[in-house]
């Protein structure tokens, strides 16, 4: 072995290193343009009082386009239905004014900015994390409440330092909430003893759930067997498949995505552990069922925020159906759901016209009951508590299986 | 730290045979190429790639069974090889071994990202073209899918090795690799040669491809950046240019990752992969079956 040749293979490491490096980010900027859509306002003409002024910053158009629609038609349904019934604090209607973000953080910033220059009390929106961290400047420089019913980031209402974004508020749950939820599950309707994880590493998401999972299994004195860690797009789950055989759990708890955890299900089964396996909202999107192989997802089941077949929203789906002509789905029922709580807040706070007394009014709602279920506003963090609901996959299709109310 | 029992062992070995054997397929391609025009290709693993869509088009959209499938992605793989060599390295043969290094890297994000851009980044499934047969041998849980891979690779290994020892164009190989100059003089077309074995180690790594996909299941334009990789290391470990260290460091590089997962350090896995090649090329550069003079094929 010459040393040139040595010299060589590490050129080639460094080279390897950088192709990784290269591989890893890409990344795309948003172009900065002024938002060119006019607003679409609804609502009915002013009774007594003047409209109050509501706005909306969604994904309209976009990668995200198929999330604010559907928002967007669940937060109009609630309006219209309080407007039709004569308004609240004596008669004042509900007038939204949408826009567009474009499904981009820059957009959302700018959406906002116009929202605000129309003397919106609230803002409704954006659905996606990434668009809701660039209004959260303005709205609180602005003092306009800003409710979003689907960004799930815990940076959201409480920053990396702990405290609080006082105008920031949520309807749904966020991410590692649904580990409690599985955990209590698994606790009550499958009478488990012992469970195992497996979790991806680099994934915040997963890495939340597994945790909020094994305290709250562990807090009801139980005991987590066995805990495995992975990284997305791992194929090969076998070895960490036999570590979790080996000990014999009552379930498997793998709250990573779809892909991943749909191969890890298939051989899991494959290596004969015929326990349950719970996971998030992950499975949620995907062809799960695809790549796991319908017979290997029976007795499997997932945590998700809403279940259109959730009996308990028969008559939100046959109101929205007759509105819009099409189902609705998990992001129209957040929609409504945030709508409902605004509606609620200025009926609690008497009037419009102070900001912080909305603020206050929202933060202390305390218990109220959505079409999602019921939940309650922690003041401190500003996110809810509220009922989840848990899907079995039979024989491929997702059923719902129960709801399960906060502890 | 699961406990110890016989069953636990053999089973984790079978898994590391399994995950092993895909990865000395594709180490066989680099190992070839390296042999010949002492290139690191890496695009190899997204040539696997291009045999993985190529085996799901086959299966998924013609309804073809297993084998036609596998022939047909290792027969289109073969063809991109030799193009990719005809049009990318070919014209720098001449110039520094670096330019064609880059140039292989810009190669596989061409192919990945080309890919992207056909067929989307979206995760595509399998049919089950294989039974999903499980045989419980003794306390052994072994897959129809585990039996085709080994047995899939065992062919293949033996069918190359004939090729090379007792073929004209397997002892073309060997010369070329040996003496590109001297094997040109004693009236072999050189060019060909290089040709033959990109399109030999490109069919190697579509097999890879199908067997990684039908086993697995799940299939996406950046598969292949990992167990490319993985084999890189694999070729070095056995030896680079060296055909029985590459089938050698596949094996051991799977025994390995299994035996570092199986011990409970899961996420060390890969780290574990990593370190085996920084520590190959201080110790033994050459790799487990290495010389210390000349690499052959």
């Amino acid at each position: 072995m010459n040393s040139r040749k040595k010299r060589t293979l590490c050129t080639l490491m460094l080279l390897l290193c950088g192709a990784l490096i290269l591989a890893g980010c890409g990344t795309t900027t948003p172009p900065a343009q002024p938002s060119g859509n006019t607003p679409a306002a609804g609502g009915g003409e002013p009774a007594a009082g003047e409209p109050i002024n509501v706005g909306f910053n969604l994904e309209l158009t976009g990668s995200s386009a198929e999330f604010g629609l559907s928002g967007q038609n669940g937060m109009k349904l609630a309006f219209d239905k309080v407007n039709a019934e004569g308004g609240v604090l004596d008669g004042r209607l509900f007038n939204y004014i949408s826009a567009d973000n474009k499904s981009e953080a820059g957009e959302a910033t700018s959406a906002t900015t116009r929202l605000v220059g129309e003397n919106v009390v609230a803002i409704l929106g954006p659905m996606t994390t990434a668009a809701v961290l660039g209004s959260i400047q303005l709205v609180t420089d602005n003092s306009v409440v800003l409710i979003t019913p689907s960004g799930t980031n815990a940076r959201l209402t409480i920053n990396e330092d702990g405290t609080l974004n006082p105008w920031i508020f949520r309807a749904c749950f966020i991410d590692p909430f649904q580990g409690e939820v599985a955990a209590n599950f698994a606790l009550d309707a499958l009478g488990a003893q012992t469970a195992a994880i497996a979790y991806d590493i680099v994934g915040d998401y997963s890495v939340g759930l597994a945790e909020s999972f094994k305290t709250t299994f562990e807090a009801a004195g139980k005991t987590v067997v066995s805990e495995e860690r992975f990284s997305a797009g791992d194929t090969d789950f076998r070895p960490i498949i036999e570590n979790i055989k080996a000990t014999n759990p009552d379930v498997i708890f793998v709250p990573a995505y779809y892909n991943d955890d749909g191969r890890f299900v298939a051989q899991a089964r494959d290596a004969g552990l015929t326990v349950p396996i719970l996971g998030g909202d992950g499975w949620g999107s995907g062809d799960m069922v695809g790549i796991a192989g319908a017979e290997n997802m029976n007795n499997t089941y997932y945590v998700d925020f809403v279940s259109i077949d959730d009996p308990s929203l028969a008559e939100f789906v046959s109101e929205y159906e007759a509105a819009y002509g099409r189902a609705p789905d998990g992001f129209s029922v957040l929609g409504y759901d945030s709508a409902l709580m605004l509606i609620e807040a200025v009926k609690k706070a008497g009037g419009i016209e102070d900001p912080e007394a909305l603020r206050a009014a929202l933060e202390n709602l305390g218990e109220f009951t959505g079409v999602s279920g019921t939940m309650s506003i922690d003041p401190e963090t500003h996110n809810p508590a509220k009922s989840a609901v848990i899907l079995e996959f039979v024989d491929g299709v997702k059923v719902f299986k129960q709801k399960v109310d906060p502890k | 730290m699961a406990n110890l029992s016989v069953e636990f062992v053999l089973q984790q070995l079978l898994n590391g045979i399994s995950i092993g054997s895909i990865y000395a397929l594709i180490a066989l391609g680099y190992t070839m190429v390296y042999g010949i025009i002492q290139l690191i290709n890496f695009a190899h693993g997204d040539v696997m790639m291009i045999g993985a869509y190529v085996g799901w088009y086959c299966t998924a959209v013609l309804h073809m069974p297993f084998l036609p499938a596998l022939l047909t992605a290792m027969l289109a793989c073969s063809l991109l090889g030799v193009v990719i060599e005809r049009v990318a390295y070919k014209p720098l043969r001449r110039s520094t071994r670096l330019a064609a290094l880059i140039t292989a890297i810009g190669v596989s994000f061409f192919l990945e990202y080309g890919m992207m851009f056909l067929v989307s980044p979206q995760t595509r499934t399998f049919p089950p073209v294989f039974p999903q047969t499980i045989y419980h041998v003794g306390p052994l849980n072994i897959k129809y899918g585990d039996i085709v891979i080994i047995t899939v690779t065992l062919a293949l290994m033996a069918l190359l090795t004939l090729v090379v020892k007792y073929t004209r164009i397997g002892k073309a190989m060997r010369a070329v690799s040996f003496d590109k100059d001297a094997a040109a003089l004693m009236g072999i077309d050189v060019n060909n040669v290089i040709s033959a074995t990109f399109a030999i180690g490109s069919a190697l790594a579509a097999a890879a491809g199908v067997l990684i996909g039908v086993y697995y299941n799940t299939i996406g334009p950046l598969m292949g950046i990992m167990p490319g990789l993985k084999a890189f290391v694999a070729a070095v470990l056995g030896g680079i240019g060296i055909i029985p260290g590459a089938m050698l460091g596949g094996l051991a590089l799977g025994l390995t990752e299994v035996l570092v997962s199986a011990a409970g350090f899961s996420t060390w896995r890969d780290a574990g992969a990593f370190l085996i090649l920084i520590v190959v090329l201080i110790v033994k550069p050459t790799g487990l079956l290495g010389a210390n003079t000349r690499e052959k094929v």
